[in-house]
């Protein structure tokens, strides 16, 4: 059964003309309203990961449920369409469990907040936003148990429920969602900041429609739509184009020891429509890194990625929707069968991003960036202080932005939008630990003649004993160069003891033990490089080796001669290249660095960790 | 007699205001601004303005500079070589920022990051470390110190910034590192975190303080030009300049904290308002100040303007205290274009500037802009500046006629919409700092100032519902009266960090007098009388786990004599309810404390102009034709010198003076008051 909306008022609202200028205004005005939920929610929320680092989305809906603003879009068509009951004005719902929304959310960490919003007895719009709390339970702290096996270990799983019915705060439901919680107050104050934000949303769409009237709000967002749809029409029949192309990348392993898996899109073009077809993907995972897919969201993937070069003024909105076809196989790694774990779905959702890139890029080079900083690794420490009190960081550390063809990859950035770092003054302010170093890792970016970016060499000592989870990939399959940039380098994450003994940690672990005084590496990946090594200046490449951004080894990967304090040899860098150039085969168009085979192979000796083992289903 | 000359530096033009102390008359001028040399124009004008009005630059007892010198030096990239000390394992604390790419998703790929304000080279790590409570865990290793600093100096760097972790607890170590330089290099000036910025995070705190440095050189050397050739001229007064926080600094002070001067330009503006405001009796103000290539917008409630605790100059965004000033790039030289894939009509943020400017100038400009919309639909009939320049309307014409085929409107339909787009922006920038901060704008009277603001502000007063519209006096040179109507004003502030239950109304009320006694302190040493100070306090508040704060204004007697905190308390749980919606159960905690020490207020007679007998009519140029609300209206032109008070103007009307042109719309009167400010309001 689709939900039930309860109106009290049975006109409907009416198609009217609506003039360039006046869509325009509102246009900008949602846009507004977008920066407002989150300027709201920024300033009220309590956990560092929503509050320091972004993770959480607004999105403003027509009454039909289609995304005008936001920028994942609209996850309401599956949530309507499972959702068996009525919706009144004043209610609020939430819901954090996938497989009741058809995957618009992709894991329970993530609270969604669904906000009808009602005028004169009408459903005009809708409000929601979801952000990924720091613990709702489960076996581990964090919630993202690397080893589940099914949901049921991935903590509290709410189906769709009225936080608010009619208006009224329905605290029973508050109270047991928080209970679930190690942080409930970081719980209680981050699902208030999401509401505050709906509530935004609602209040601007109400001002809009006071302002133009409800008639020509609804046409307004008609037209966005429609807009959105002829621009992409337009993008699609020009840019892609019929002969498929096909892009495979993986997740570097499942946790268990498995790994790696595959991630495989064919696009192709049928008359004005494309087809994302991810036939030849793995099947899902025993562990937790499955990722429910949702295919609207791939569609806004997409369209993003298209609109981004024409006209980055556009408003994305789910307009285009129709255009793009997006098929998942039953039962892979996209779109796993319930109740497959899903918790630690990020590295597949960022690996989306390069699959894109590698996809849209073959034909058009002006898309053509390398592999990146596609994944958001997770670091878990918590424990009970020493003044009795329990403590439990949720972080997420960033890399490498890769080689593009505009320039260099930012070093220690986010691909993420809207994410920042948390500052490392507030870490140790607030707990146990001092960050004895937060710098790139040098080499880290592949070489190129756009350098990938470098990943960050991150040193935590800790100062309570307690236990660390950790969530990461590309430790196994790098990050792939293009158009002849090499790849770049993998992440990697050392504990050191008390006793100077060192342990390599594996990608994804939880419950690591971990005394006063330990230190943890976290190191993560670089991005691909971008054109050829050999043709980036040699007085760059001297200057940032100076700056420390590349080491004198380093720099030989470009052909540069450079002596210990970076100044540079011109005559010996000649030299070098020549030989370079005479030794080399033709520049490939992706560098996916060695085969998977020879990876296997040395996996061990260069990462210090064993080599996954080739999945198997039965 | 004793005068007060204000000067504000612009883009295009330098504007100056002349007061006499003791009658209030004043006197303007407008000379072109000299980028290469800004403080050429200055003296320029310092010297038309007092030959004109018969006043010996001798009699100048104040000079008060609003200036952008600084903010060009950040725009430009022109700032100083600067050398940057920090903690072993931070080298790349400006190379990582805060990790932020802007553009929402996918936003990376067309992200040009900004190099680091000071060079990666220029930045060296020291092994001192202190923990986050003070704590030394590494001592600091002169020997280290004394051999990095050499390294710097052989480097070439021309300012110091040294930038210590957890220095915002203890500047122990930053104090010991201040020393060794003015030892071993004394010749460089030296900026240390903990003093410029004595706040939590490290990315913030180091790019202030860099930014601090990178100014000091060149705000130093344009200062001390200035103060010569401004003695050379003879006039022996103090010399001030408005800091971004609405204050002023005596110059000397200026040079070495340069940073608070980002906002000096707008800030002006800002007092200007104030000024204007004060005297017609208005305590809740918006202000709009229209210029070529943007608009600057603040709220001044009760009299005082908000404040904001950062200061965004390009993409750059500081820790420092301004007057809380949004600019959006909209104004008179905006470009409308339609980009080819969507057909939607855009306006700005690409500026046509001053040259080549818009098409109806005459210069050489092709492109459409605000200006040439408001030529072809008859806002701006008249040649600008009194006369000096004839408006090309057939340029402008064929210009917007362009823009017009391409989304398929007619001309005055899509110079109706380039005007609307404008206005929306401007309006959009005016709800950020109102509506969004849970201010209601039909509270607020709107002011429209600067070249084009009173073109624009009826326009944008109609969106906000915020009246009476006011144009002031001369609003093409608002700032420089801004710039000479302020007092002089020092802030200090310092972390606290206390839950309410950790702390006590004697504890604070003694933290906060001495506080005072340190700001009073301060404006004495720049030859403030001490019984002219007076100070006020302010903490910012939030729960206990938040990360943003909400400043409070409060009164210190209170905590001296006792309940202080439970005011507090509930003051600050209705205006979190009032911003947020929403309350919560936390403890609420007391994160900053903060002294204002403000300097004697100017008491400047107003100047009334004489009384009309209601009618507008002796000031009528001419009939006139605009194109309105989806039609031809007629309207009549006015003579701004020819109003007196009390006159009342029906629109449709265009008001004309030197520097600026006042649009009054159709079914809007407008008033005017006893001081010849011009009332707008619906009929």
């Amino acid at each position: 059964m689709p939900a039930e909306i309860i109106e009290t008022n049975s006109t409907p609202l009416k198609k009217v003309e609506i003039d360039p200028v006046t869509l325009d205004l509102i246009e900008n005005a949602l846009r507004n309203a977008r920066t407002e939920m989150d300027a709201t929610l920024f300033r009220t929320a309590m956990s560092p990961g929503i509050r320091e680092q972004g993770d959480a989305f607004p999105m403003i809906a027509d009454a039909k449920g289609r995304m005008i603003v936001g920028q994942f879009g609209s996850f309401l068509a599956g949530f309507l369409k499972a959702y068996d009951g009525a919706i009144e004005e004043g209610d609020v719902i939430l819901l954090n469990d996938p497989y009741s929304c058809e995957g618009a959310i992709s894991h329970t960490s993530d609270q969604l907040v669904i906000m009808p919003v009602f005028r004169n007895g009408r459903l005009v719009a809708w409000g929601a936003m979801f952000g990924h709390m720091t613990d709702i339970g489960g076996k581990v702290p964090g919630s993202l148990p690397t080893d589940a096996r099914s949901i049921y270990e991935e903590g509290m799983r709410l189906p769709p429920v009225k936080l608010y019915r009619k208006g009224e705060l329905q605290r029973d439901i508050l109270n047991i969602a928080c209970t679930q919680s190690r942080m409930p107050e970081w719980y209680r104050a981050d699902l208030h900041a999401i509401v505050a934000a709906c509530r935004m949303a609602g209040r601007r769409v109400d001002e809009l429609c006071d302002r133009f009237g409800d008639d020509v709000y609804h046409s307004a967002t008609e037209e966005l739509l429609a807009r959105n749809h002829r621009a992409m029409k337009h993008l699609i029949t020009t840019m892609i184009a019929e002969e498929p192309v096909t892009f495979e990348d993986y997740i570097c392993d499942d946790g268990l020891g498995a790994g790696p898996f595959k991630i495989k899109c064919t696009m192709r073009r049928e008359g004005e429509k494309v087809i994302l077809d991810f036939a030849g993907t793995d099947p899902q995972s025993e562990s937790s890194i499955n990722f429910y897919l949702n295919e609207n969201m791939l569609k806004m993937f997409f369209g993003i990625y298209m609109i981004m070069v024409f006209d980055p003024q556009i408003l994305f909105n789910d307009g285009f929707y129709d255009l793009v076809d997006v098929r998942i196989p039953e039962g892979s790694l996209l779109k796993p069968k319930f109740p497959a774990a899903l918790s630690c779905r990020t590295h597949a959702l960022g690996r989306i991003f390069d699959v894109l890139g590698g996809l849209l890029g073959q034909k058009t080079p002006q898309f053509l960036n390398a592999a990146g900083f596609s994944s958001s690794p997770h670091l878990m420490y918590s424990g009970v202080g020493g003044d009795g009190r329990w403590f439990q960081l949720f972080q997420i550390g960033f890399g490498g932005i890769p080689g593009r063809p505009l320039g260099d990859g930012p070093d220690g950035h986010s691909l993420w939008p809207g994410f920042t770092n948390v500052p490392n003054e507030f870490l140790e302010k607030y707990f146990p630990l001092v960050i004895e170093r937060y710098e790139s890792a040098p080499d880290s970016g592949g070489a190129g003649l756009n350098r990938g970016g470098n990943g960050i060499h991150m040193t935590y000592q800790v100062l309570e004993a307690g236990t660390i989870s950790i969530h990461d990939d590309r430790w196994f399959i790098p990050p792939w160069g293009v158009n002849g940039g090499a790849p770049g380098r993998r992440s990697r994450k050392i504990i050191e003891r008390q006793d100077g003994s060192q342990e390599t940690v594996s990608a994804k672990v939880d419950n690591i033990h971990v005394a006063k005084g330990d230190r943890l590496h976290f190191i993560t990946w670089g991005g691909g490089g971008w054109g050829d090594p050999l043709a980036r200046d040699a007085e760059i490449v001297a200057r940032e080796v100076r700056r420390g951004l590349v080491s004198v080894g380093g720099a030989r990967a470009y052909g540069v001669v450079v002596s210990p304090s970076g100044a540079l040899d011109a005559v010996a860098t000649e030299r070098l290249r020549a030989d370079m150039r005479a030794e080399r085969n033709e520049l490939p168009l992706f560098d996916y660095g060695p085969a998977i085979g020879k990876l296997r192979e040395q996996c061990m000796a260069e990462t210090g960790l064993a080599a996954p083992v080739q999945p198997s289903w039965t | 007699m004793t005068y007060r000359l204000g000067v504000d530096v612009g883009g295009t033009f330098t504007d100056l205001l002349l007061f006499n102390t003791q009658t209030g008359e004043s006197w303007r001028a407008k000379v072109p601004s000299t980028p290469d040399d800004p403080s050429r124009a200055v003296v320029e004008g310092a010297r038309s303005i007092c030959a004109s009005a018969g006043v010996s630059p001798a009699d100048i007892n104040s000079f008060l500079h609003g200036t952008t010198v600084a903010t060009n030096a950040v725009l430009e990239g022109k700032g100083a070589r600067v050398g940057l000390i920090v903690t072993t394992g931070y080298r790349q604390v400006l190379q990582i920022a805060r990790s932020f790419v802007p553009g929402g998703l996918a936003g990376w790929i067309v992200w040009p990051k900004p190099e680091p304000l000071a060079d990666l080279e220029d930045t060296l790590e020291i092994g001192g470390r202190l923990d986050a409570r003070g704590g030394e865990i590494r001592p600091l290793d002169d020997e280290e110190i004394r051999a990095t600093l050499m390294k710097l100096k052989e480097r070439g760097v021309e300012a110091l910034t040294v930038c210590l972790m957890n220095s915002y607890v203890n500047g122990v170590h930053e104090k010991r590192v201040g020393a060794l330089a003015r030892d071993v290099c004394p010749e460089i000036p030296i900026s240390l975190s903990h003093e410029i910025l004595p706040e939590m995070q490290e990315y913030e705190r180091t790019l202030t303080t860099v930014a601090n440095s990178a100014m000091r050189p060149v705000v130093g050397k344009y200062v001390r030009n200035l103060a010569g050739e401004l003695r050379a001229l003879g006039v022996k007064g103090r010399i001030s300049l408005l800091r971004s926080d609405g204050g002023l600094i005596s110059a000397e002070r200026a040079q070495e904290a340069p940073v608070n001067l980002l906002m000096s330009g707008p800030a002006g503006g800002v007092a200007g308002a104030l000024w204007v405001a004060k005297s017609a009796g208005f305590k809740d103000i918006l202000t709009l100040d229209v210029g070529g290539t943007s608009t600057d917008v603040a709220l001044i409630q009760n009299g005082e303007p908000r404040l904001a605790r950062t200061t965004d100059v390009g993409h750059l965004t500081v820790r420092v205290s301004s007057l809380d000033v949004k600019t959006v790039g909209a104004g008179g030289g905006s470009i409308a274009h339609v980009p080819s894939l969507t057909k939607a009509l855009r306006v700005g943020p690409q500026s046509a500037g001053a040259a080549p400017g818009p098409v109806a100038y005459g210069r050489g400009g092709d492109q459409a802009t605000v200006t040439d919309a408001n030529v072809v639909l008859g806002n701006l009939p008249e040649s600008l500046i009194g006369g000096a320049m004839k408006l090309d309307r057939e340029g402008a014409i064929r210009a917007v006629r362009k823009i017009a085929d391409e989304i398929g409107v007619g001309l005055y339909e899509a110079a109706q919409g380039i005007i609307d787009i404008a206005n929306e922006n401007m309006f959009g920038a005016l709800r950020m700092i109102s509506v969004q901060q849970g201010y209601d704008p039909r509270e607020f009277a709107l002011m429209g100032f600067g070249g084009a603001g009173p073109m624009h502000a009826n326009a944008v007063g109609a969106l906000m519902g915020s009246y009476p519209v006011i144009i002031p006096n001369s609003p093409g040179v608002l700032c420089a009266m801004g710039d000479a109507t302020t007092r002089m004003r020092t802030e200090i502030a310092r972390s606290f960090s206390k839950r309410r239950s950790q702390t006590s109304d004697d504890e604070i009320a003694a933290a906060l007098s001495s506080m005072a006694a340190a700001a009073r302190e301060q404006l004495a040493a720049e030859g403030e009388t001490e019984r002219d100070i007076s100070v006020r306090f302010e903490i910012d508040m939030r729960y206990f786990g938040q990360a943003f704060e909400v400043p409070m204004t409060v009164d210190i007697d209170a905590f001296a004599r006792g309940g202080g905190l439970a005011r507090l308390t509930a003051a600050f749980d209705a205006e979190h309810r009032r911003l947020f919606t929403f309350n919560m159960e936390n403890e609420p905690e007391l994160v900053n404390l903060r002294t204002v020490a403000l300097g004697k207020e100017l008491n400047l007679p107003t100047v009334e102009i004489p009384k009309g007998d209601g009618d507008s009519y002796r000031a009528k140029m001419r009939d006139h034709e605009i194109w309105i609300a989806g039609g031809a209206k007629p309207a009549v032109i006015y003579d701004r010198a020819r109003l007196r008070a009390g006159d009342r103007i029906k629109g449709a009307a265009i008001v004309i003076e030197m520097d600026a042109t006042t649009l009054i719309h159709p079914a809007f009167d407008a008033h005017i008051d006893a001081f010849g400010n011009i009332l707008i309001s619906p009929q």
